[in-house]
């Protein structure tokens, strides 16, 4: 089979793409999570706010990653960074917001009312309530956003290959030009494996700072 | 003391006005239980929020202990009241001890002050402080989640409390079970509590003091024996019922039977054996009445605490109290 003959020639090669493509990936991811989850907080307390928020978040997920990254080229290209890592690093925080901001939004605000009066009527400041009450509650639903987020910016971050950004996405757009199908299947396969893994993983912490309820057994 | 004057909310949607409460004037002594009793959607729960300010006046003023809320600081004041809901209220990401202490944290107590509190309450409570310490909301039956709800209001010692019928979602069994822990932990404590109802064998039972509302408006206010012997209005006489003579008697016991009129004390005459009619000294008089219509011979063997018969209750000893003839009662009974 040539397909694990071509593995067990460039583990090395596959090994370093797949570390690219997890940098690429949990950079854009983490700064969209650390942009993506106060925003959806603060839109919770801001009604007007959030409904242009999730229409312009919405708005940027219509848009084809390949039409993304031409339109990026010309902005970036001012500062000499047209091509490569920093274009595909803002597409992919860009692509995650949707995902972590709605789903913060509406995890926060879908905690029970009653909930909210008893941390209220307790005297618990704005930020006490949020920190102490809400935020643990819709951990799970924001957790469940940023999984969204990581396995669709695994899968768009193979398509960066094509302006430079390297990762797992090399092999398919080097197998594609060269008609070398071999080179397309295992960058596929490669890409798809840590898509599945990364999403297993997230599973698990969800699972892990869910608070138990009488069904979660 | 919490005194309210010409309190009124009004509520403002889409330019009509709707008027939640209507110009509200009463008070409740230190140390008193007031049950707030009307309707779904007459206003006592929202007077009940505008207390600790969950809900902003509109018109009037509200003061505890002559200091107008509106003076202090919200934050505070709600610290400084413990506050009851109808279910749900327990934080499900805390464990029990870290629930009942969350208003004592927030107010600075050092780890070993919350620890012992924590321990007074759970016994206080009925509950084993260790058993309980480490489990979360959910492990535990409604009945076991609403004493932790009570719990927590008390944790730092509130001299005010608010509750939302607290026991409203309970099945009757548990419910009369807690009103009476209720009533036993009010004893020690003694907090001027606002309670709010829709259940008026409940006000009767717990409140000293049962304020009607309707459409906003205070209909009447007073002890539960001034509301059932002299109700205002007819909102009020058909809220609590044709039967209100024989709710009355739930506020009395035999024993205030026997030392209203001393020859109901009839030692003497006593030849019954203890059968399945008899009364104790502190069954309510409407129990007590059910026996009575039960029993073929129209008496029942008052027993005290040991068990040992202490004399015989008959229909005319009812005559003593109620001014109601028992004939007439019966009459309403059956």
């Amino acid at each position: 089979m040539e397909f694990f003959e071509f593995f067990s020639t460039s583990w090395n090669e596959i090994l370093m793409m797949t570390w690219e493509h997890i940098q690429l990936v949990g950079l854009a991811v983490g700064v969209a999570i650390l942009l993506g989850v106060p925003f959806g907080i603060y839109i919770t307390q801001h009604e007007t706010l959030s409904n242009l928020v999730l229409t312009v978040a919405g708005i940027i997920m219509t848009i084809p990653s390949i039409a993304l990254f031409g339109i990026m080229i010309p902005i970036l290209s001012v500062i000499n960074q047209g091509i490569g890592f920093l274009p595909a690093f803002l597409a992919l925080v860009l692509y995650s917001q949707l995902p972590i901001i709605r789903n913060t939004f509406i995890a926060i605000k879908n905690v029970d009312p009653n909930m909210r009066d008893a941390a209220i009527g307790m005297g618990m400041t704005t930020w006490q309530r949020l920190r102490k009450v809400e935020i643990p509650i819709a951990l799970p639903v924001i957790m469940a956003g940023i999984r969204t987020a990581v396995v669709l910016t695994i899968g768009i971050g193979a398509i960066a290959a094509y302006i430079g950004a390297g990762g797992l996405g090399e092999y398919i757009a080097r197998g594609i030009s060269t008609s070398y199908t071999t080179m397309v299947q295992v960058g596929a396969v490669s890409v798809s494996v840590l898509a599945i893994v990364a999403d297993y993983l997230l599973g698990r912490i969800q699972k892990q700072v869910s608070p138990k309820t009488a069904h979660s057994k | 003391m919490i005194t309210f004057s010409n309190v009124s909310k009004i509520y403002e949607s889409t330019g009509k006005k709707v008027t939640a409460v209507d110009h509200v004037n009463m008070s409740v002594e230190e140390g008193e239980i007031c049950v707030f009793l009307g309707p779904s959607g007459c206003g006592k729960t929202t007077l009940l929020r505008m207390v600790n300010r969950l809900v902003q006046i509109t018109e009037g003023s509200i003061e505890i202990d002559g200091k107008d809320i509106q003076a202090l600081d919200s934050i505070e004041l709600r610290r400084s009241i413990g506050y009851v809901i109808q279910q749900n209220g327990l934080f499900p990401n805390m464990t029990i001890e870290e629930n009942i202490n969350v208003v004592p944290k927030m107010l600075g107590w050092d780890a070993g002050k919350r620890k012992n509190r924590y321990k007074e309450l759970m016994e206080m409570m009925g509950l084993n402080p260790e058993e309980f310490r480490k489990r979360f909301p959910w492990e535990l039956s409604g009945g076991q989640q609403q004493r932790i709800g009570v719990a927590r209001a008390l944790a730092a010692d509130p001299p005010v409390m608010l509750m939302d019928e607290p026991f409203g979602a309970l099945d009757p069994i548990i419910r009369d079970h807690l009103q009476n822990e209720f009533l036993r932990i009010q004893k020690d404590v003694k907090k001027t509590i606002l309670f709010v109802s829709h259940d008026i064998d409940e006000a009767i039972r717990l409140g000293d003091k049962i304020a009607i509302f309707n459409q906003g408006q205070l209909m009447q206010v007073g002890t539960p024996d001034q509301i059932l012997s002299d109700p205002k209005n007819e909102f009020v006489r058909d809220f609590i019922g044709s039967d209100r003579e024989i709710k009355r008697l739930t506020l009395l016991t035999v024993k205030d039977l026997l030392n209203k009129g001393k020859k109901g004390n009839r030692k003497s005459n006593l030849t019954a054996e203890i059968n399945e009619f008899y009364v104790t000294l502190d069954t309510d008089l409407r129990n007590a009445l059910a026996v009575l219509l039960a029993s073929p011979t129209g008496e029942a063997v008052i027993v005290d605490q040991r068990n040992q018969p202490h004399g015989i209750l008959t229909f005319t000893d009812y005559e003593l109290l109620t001014g109601v003839h028992p004939s007439k009662l019966k009459s309403i009974v059956h």
